[in-house]
């Protein structure tokens, strides 16, 4: 099928196949999958600009499926995604202002490529100590049902430092009651601005590192925070779609027929999180960063660009 | 719970087949009729291609997420 607007010849199965299976992964993590959709746009032969903002575009779709379903099942904290999106919008601009500065030193894609390898496997290695450490501690305790997975009740080897982060009272402090926390509107925002600046910087939603950070940083119960990540994901990736659109870098007909394999992937990925429980997922998200990882370390070696 | 778990089995297959065939349709219908406006408005008036482009990933997630979930009600309830 010829897709004119980028100028580009690709087979729809293809693009519904890919939209499904970046639909479950965005269900289940709370990610817009950016890592897989941006070099599956590039396997066809899209150009990288417009293979940066379809996937802003498809994103955007997948992301107002999955958090409305998330939205039935009590999983969005409508308050604190909103607070988020502000900051994630100017952490955004911050991370494309320093692509542009890299871009006039001349070494955007070296730089570019070692912060996101750091990036990625840092997230991973944490990830993977964290939920390892605390399924030790909780084995035995209680079983893991679907009933206490819908509990939304959270452990993490992690709470006593996101305890400590809860208690520093720096006004104005912000009640969360969906998340069940207290915690200052300075942190929120810092939260957002960091995970808006790899948004810009590395590209794609960087629920990678906003999820994660909520539950880490914030104290929000894992369930909530991949809905209310993916909540926040939809402003954010809309302002994202539509600054790439005017620079001319969005195929919105691609984007449409990606995300109807989206839709059905992002149904089974959200319903998939209510058999599980918090540290599961979390477990369960660790491979992600290191597939990103390991495309990143492909293309400095080889030189390939996907 | 074997028994349960094949019914939900053959449920998703059945919505599967006929939101492909709707699928296959929409492709047809919308790519077909809107593809050359589309591209016509990204090269003409980039602004308004963008407003539009915004418009229709939410509209379409918004219909197609409706379409799934009365199909998912239909299908199970047809199942029992």
């Amino acid at each position: 099928m010829f897709f004119p607007i980028s100028n580009s010849h690709i087979n729809p199965l293809y693009l519904v196949v890919v939209g499904f299976v970046i639909g479950i992964l965005g269900g289940f993590f709370g990610v817009g999958g950016s890592f897989i959709a941006g070099p599956a746009l590039r396997l066809m032969g899209v150009d990288w600009n417009y293979a940066v903002g379809t996937d802003l575009a498809h994103i955007v779709g997948k992301s107002i499926v999955a958090a409305r379903k998330h939205r039935t099942l009590g999983n969005v904290d409508l308050k604190l995604g909103l607070i988020m999106a502000v900051g994630t919008i100017a952490g955004a601009e911050g991370g494309a202002q320093l692509i542009q500065a890299l871009k006039r030193a001349g070494n955007v894609n070296t730089v570019v490529s070692w912060v996101a390898i750091v990036v990625y496997v840092g997230i991973s290695v944490f990830m993977l100590w964290e939920s390892h450490k605390t399924l030790k501690l909780h084995k035995g305790r209680s079983r893991p049902t679907a009933k206490a997975a819908e509990s939304k009740a959270d452990h993490s080897a992690f709470g006593p430092v996101t305890k400590k982060i809860q208690g520093m009272k720096i006004s104005p402090m912000i009640n969360l009651p969906t998340s069940g926390i207290r915690i200052s509107l300075w942190i929120i925002l810092a939260v957002a601005v960091v995970g808006g600046f790899f948004s810009g910087f590395l590209g794609g939603g960087a629920g990678y590192i906003r999820m994660p950070s909520m539950v880490y940083v914030l104290g929000v119960p894992t369930h909530l925070a991949v809905g209310t990540d993916l909540f926040e994901i939809i402003i954010s990736a809309s302002y994202g779609t539509f600054t790439h659109a005017i620079k001319g870098n969005v195929d919105i007909l691609i984007a449409l027929v990606m995300h109807t394999g989206a839709v059905i992937g992002a149904q089974i990925g959200v319903v998939a999180t209510q058999y599980f429980a918090g540290p599961k997922i979390r477990l369960a998200f660790v491979p992600l960063p290191l597939i990103g990882a390991a495309i990143v370390i492909y293309t400095l070696v080889t030189g390939h660009k996907f | 719970m074997k028994q349960d778990a094949a019914k939900s089995l053959r449920a998703f297959a059945a919505e599967l087949g006929v939101y492909a065939v709707l699928v296959t349709g929409y492709f047809f219908l919308v790519l077909h009729v809107l593809g050359n406006w589309l591209y016509r408005l990204e090269t003409q008036h980039r602004l308004l291609y963008a407003f539009v482009a915004v418009l229709l990933i939410a509209g379409q997630a918004v219909v197609l997420d409706a379409l799934t979930t009365v199909l998912f009600r239909l299908v199970r309830g047809r199942s029992k």
